[in-house]
């Protein structure tokens, strides 16, 4: 595999900013509202219950007011100067090394920051009507605050620690939001299974800290990145592929990428929001954001690509045989975000074009979940789609809805998702034949299984359960669906005159010109092709036969195999969780058997011989006075022995 | 030397009779042997004083003490040869052995040189010698012994005092009881027969005679017949005789 | 006249008297057995004043065996006082302190 060469030392950008000066304060605020708001929601307790959920659609609609602030103004600015530092206060020192909590406001951040609010502020106005009924609303506020923030001060973090501070913190807002229905066993376990597996991306995340402050002496982005040239190809790439373990635990790609589906057991908007458009894509952020270590060593970015490759089309593989809507779009999102990982790995060609899909994605994968939570709110909760079919004309503004969002995930002009994932595939192309042909291939899948999704749930016949009455959700959901397909549909302006590419080159470098064997044109044609191909094969497959409203049991490997999500957990559970067990109870026993034993025996040992010596008083006292001149004898014996030796 | 040599055989064997003795009074007895050998050996040693006190207060006062108490506790009273405690006589043999052969040993590898005599200390004579420094150094530690000796004899007679827990029997409670003894066990109601009109002794080992002429068993302490030193009456008789018809 | 004969009969009879004390049973002998002792030891005090050219060992020799009387009268009167209530003057009765 030949990837763009790298060697240009000037291509990899450094971090040097200025001070904000007086948009510290908004950039404070910024995370500031939603901590606020999760502290008072959730210390607040049941006085809060009125208006909870009200304050906290305040607090993130108040910071999405702050971050279009931020951006204006940085739009506003100088290409060279659109990188400002706040300075807060030092976390801790040790020795030289020191962390603060300095927040650090990029082109980079900004993207993120608008799409952190932006679509969390539409989502948090859905949740007020999708959680209407639920007596625990305003704690879920409070959890959806807590996540905003932590969610914030991991995309503002200036250096590593505090990227690792917001990365724990959006893991225990994911386990408490998965876990949200606490009475149901099966939402506990999912939100177990998403922090363990989280955890074991941590540990990447917290040794490729540490190896960076062993390497450069400091976590500072600032540092780092000043300093990474010199650092030698071995540690590099070791850090790199630490930060990617990081980037899979919570991002779900292989090998770290089983709970996902499982963490839909979460409310929707749960779903619609961290599983879909933000915290999911915080490994992407991870990786762009270290483009400065990346860029300069190949087989960390080779590895990054191998694993974007699998995901993308595991994900869509796993997409094509679930029956619940929500894990078709859980597994739709590991598949895209291998997308981005894909392009992310490619180096500076593909920074750019994976934080543009990754803002598209965001868009349209949150329209869609929150157009799924519609739909369910019609059907009665219920999420197999065995028993929708013909909703276009029960919930026809959901459908509208959900068809743009559809069109855009699937590529077609002039949806967003059509320039973003056009970009990645020819990078990828331009790249590597195999890789590119990975990109094209799911990009079938994905139009393959996305239209099977859309013939199920909204044409097809119907098959109902009795007592159903489909209807259209109130407004409150519906006008968040509104402004997220807008979205979807506009997203592709980004790409205007290259703008999103050109926005982030003081972040992440030049953009390398890929030099592709045919002409763009053809490509997007190819693509646009096989997008078809696969329209076409659901609508004879799915659309024209009628659909079970049982799952049919008969059937090939391959559907087999995607049910069981390509045996995921049954690889964990094999050659992780049952070799554990078996450890723990080895332990157990050696526990009980050995250490106990040693000191039980220890104790028994001392117990059997003082019963043997106690045996010596025998109450009588001539045995005591024969002890007495035994005694006697042996002084006698040692005074005559010191005094003639 | 002389002295020595013929008493110290004669004192190791009675101390090793005293440890194998059967009776208690043997022991003693062995034990005065014993003392009144070092008695010798103490005026052998120019320590004439010693001597007297030797005799008068350990053999005289002290052994005594124990014959007395030996009456009192039981002069049946004798050890069986069986031991009790398990392997307790040969390790006590062992140890006394390997006790003694070490004293023994190790005082006779120390050299005392040629001892110094008395003749100087005792040149006034040993008794005045012995009186100037009890008196005069030793004053204090004796008169706290005779403090001691005192305070030895008041406890003895607490320890030995017992408090009359019942009142006294009157006379006429004691007759009453005899009576009562006699009705219920067929007890002899009378005192124990006297010698009678032909006794010739009132010794303690002749038994009375009763009128067909056997003799009494009341009238002899049951520890002499035990030990068979009572006098038979067939005997009497034959004394009786002697003194009758010697007398026509 | 040679100290060290003396000495060592003292000695000898010192460990007869221990072996007595030992092996006995009856209370009165043990007793005896360590008068025993005690006169061993006044021998070896009264040959050592004669070694040493002074009084002083016959002086002691004379307090131990005023000690060894008062300690007679008490010991005797304790054996006769237990031997009231145990009827039986054998020194392995007092047996209870065992575990």
């Amino acid at each position: 595999m030949s990837l763009t060469p790298l060697h240009d030392a000037a291509a990899v950008p450094a971090v040097h900013p200025t001070d904000a000066g007086s948009l510290g304060v908004l950039l404070l605020l910024v995370i500031g509202l939603p901590a606020l708001g999760a502290a008072v929601l959730l210390l607040g307790g049941r006085r809060t219950d009125k208006w909870g959920h009200l304050l906290g659609c305040a607090t993130v609609i108040g910071s999405l007011v702050l971050s279009l602030v931020l951006f204006f103004d940085l739009l506003g600015k100088d290409a060279g100067e659109r990188q400002l530092t706040q300075d807060t206060w030092t976390w801790f020192t040790a020795g030289s090394y020191k962390v603060t909590f300095d927040l650090l406001y990029d082109p980079l951040s900004a993207v993120f920051l608008l799409l952190i609010t932006g679509v969390g502020s539409l989502i948090h106005v859905y949740s007020v009507g999708y959680m209407a009924h639920d007596e625990r609303r305003r704690r879920f506020f409070g959890y959806l605050n807590l996540f905003v923030a932590a969610m914030l001060v991991l995309v503002l973090a200036g250096d590593y620690v505090g990227v690792f501070l917001g990365w724990e913190g959006v893991g225990l807002a994911s386990y408490l939001l998965i876990g949200f229905w606490q009475h149901k066993p099966s939402a506990a376990a999912a939100a177990k299974k998403a922090f363990v597996i989280n955890r074991v991306g941590d540990i990447g995340l917290s040794l490729g800290a540490a190896l960076i402050f062993v390497t450069f002496g400091s976590t500072s982005f600032t540092v780092v990145s000043a300093a990474s040239e010199h650092a030698g190809d071995g540690v590099l790439t070791a850090i790199g592929l630490l930060l990617l373990l990081a980037a899979c635990g919570k991002s779900a790609q292989f090998p770290l990428q089983t709970w996902l589906l499982d963490a839909m057991e979460g409310p929707t908007p749960v779903s619609a929001l961290i599983h879909a458009a933000t915290m999911v894509t915080a490994g992407v952020y991870l990786i762009v954001r270290s483009n400065f270590i990346f860029s300069l060593t190949e087989d960390a970015r080779t590895a990054v690509i191998v694993v974007g490759c699998i995901t993308l089309l595991m994900g869509a593989i796993i997409g094509c045989a679930k029956d619940d809507i929500k894990k078709a779009l859980a597994g739709s999102t590991m598949s895209q975000i291998g997308y981005m990982v894909l392009a992310a790995g490619l180096g500076p060609a593909g920074y750019a074009f994976a934080i543009f899909h990754l803002l598209t994605h965001g868009a349209f994968k949150a329209n869609m979940f929150l157009g799924a939570g519609s739909v369910m709110h019609g059907m009665d909760d219920d999420v197999n789609m065995r028993h929708y079919g013909a909703l276009q004309k029960a919930m026809p503004l959901t459908f509208a809805t959900f068809a743009v969002g559809y069109l855009a995930i699937i590529g077609v002009p002039p949806f967003a998702g059509f320039w973003s994932k056009d970009k990645i595939i020819e990078s990828a192309f331009a790249d590597n034949f195999v890789v590119g042909l990975c990109a094209l291939v799911g990009a079938g899948v994905t139009a393959f299984y996305m239209s099977r999704l859309m013939l199920l749930t909204f044409f097809t016949k119907k098959r109902w359960e009795k007592g159903v009455h489909p209807h259209e959700s109130p407004n409150v959901m519906t006008w968040p669906l509104i402004g997220l397909a807008v979205l979807s549909a506009a997203g592709g302006l980004l790409l205007v005159n290259d703008w999103i590419v050109d926005w982030l080159t003081p972040v992440v470098g030049e953009h390398a010109e890929e030099h592709l064997s045919v002409s763009p044109l053809v490509m997007s044609l190819i693509a646009l092709l096989v997008v078809a191909l696969g329209v076409l094969v659901a609508w004879v497959f799915v659309g024209q036969r009628d659909v079970p409203r049982e799952a049919p049991v008969k059937v090939s490997f391959v559907t087999r195999a995607a049910r069981a999500e390509l045996y995921g957990d049954a690889f964990n559970e094999e050659v992780i969780v049952k070799p554990g067990w078996s450890g723990v109870r080895g332990l157990a026993v050696f526990d009980r058997g050995f250490v106990d034993g040693i000191v039980e025996g220890t104790a028994a040992s001392f117990a059997g011989i003082s019963s043997r010596f106690r045996l010596a008083q025998n109450g009588f006292v001539r045995s005591y006075a024969l002890a007495l001149l035994a005694g006697a004898a042996m002084v006698l014996l040692a005074l005559l022995a010191v005094n003639f030796s | 030397m002389v002295a020595f040599w013929i008493l110290a055989p004669v004192m190791v064997a009675a101390a090793l009779g005293l440890l194998f003795a059967r009776k208690a009074v043997h022991a003693a007895l062995l034990l005065a042997v014993v003392m009144i050998s070092l008695a010798v050996l103490y005026a052998v040693q120019d320590a004439p004083f010693l001597f007297a006190v030797q005799i008068i207060v350990y053999t005289g006062a002290i052994l005594m003490l124990f014959l007395f108490v030996i009456m009192l506790v039981g002069v049946d009273a004798s050890d069986s040869i069986v031991e009790t405690i398990r392997g307790h006589r040969a390790a006590s043999i062992l140890v006394g052995l390997v006790f003694g052969l070490t004293l023994v040993l190790g005082v006779a590898q120390v050299s005392f040189g040629a001892p110094l005599g008395l003749d100087e200390a005792n040149s006034e004579g040993n008794i005045p010698a012995v009186a100037k420094i009890l008196f005069t150094r030793y004053v204090f530690a004796f008169e706290i012994t005779s403090a001691l000796l005192i305070t030895a004899a008041l406890g003895a007679m607490v320890l030995a005092h017992r408090e009359r827990l019942t009142p006294k029997p009157t006379q006429a409670q004691l007759a009453a009881q005899r009576v009562r003894d006699y009705a219920e066990h067929g007890k002899h109601l009378g005192p124990l027969p006297p010698p009678g009109v032909f006794a010739r002794h009132n010794a303690v080992d002749t038994p009375a005679l009763l009128p067909d002429g056997t003799a009494a068993e009341a009238s002899i302490s049951r520890v002499l017949a035990a030990r068979g030193t009572v006098k038979s009456a067939p005997e009497l008789a034959e004394d009786v005789k002697a003194l009758t018809e010697g007398d026509d | 006249m040679d100290v060290t004969p003396f000495i060592v009969l003292s000695a000898i009879l010192f460990t007869i008297g221990c072996v007595g004390v030992l092996t006995r049973r009856n209370a009165i002998v043990v007793f005896m057995c360590v008068e025993l002792m005690l006169n061993a030891s006044n021998l070896a005090l009264v040959t050592f004043s004669r070694a040493n050219g002074n009084l002083e060992g016959q002086i002691a020799a004379f307090f131990v065996m005023v000690v060894a009387a008062a300690e007679v009268v008490v010991g005797l009167a304790i054996i006769m006082t237990i031997f009231r209530t145990r009827r039986s003057a054998s020194v392995d009765d007092a047996s209870l302190l065992k575990y």
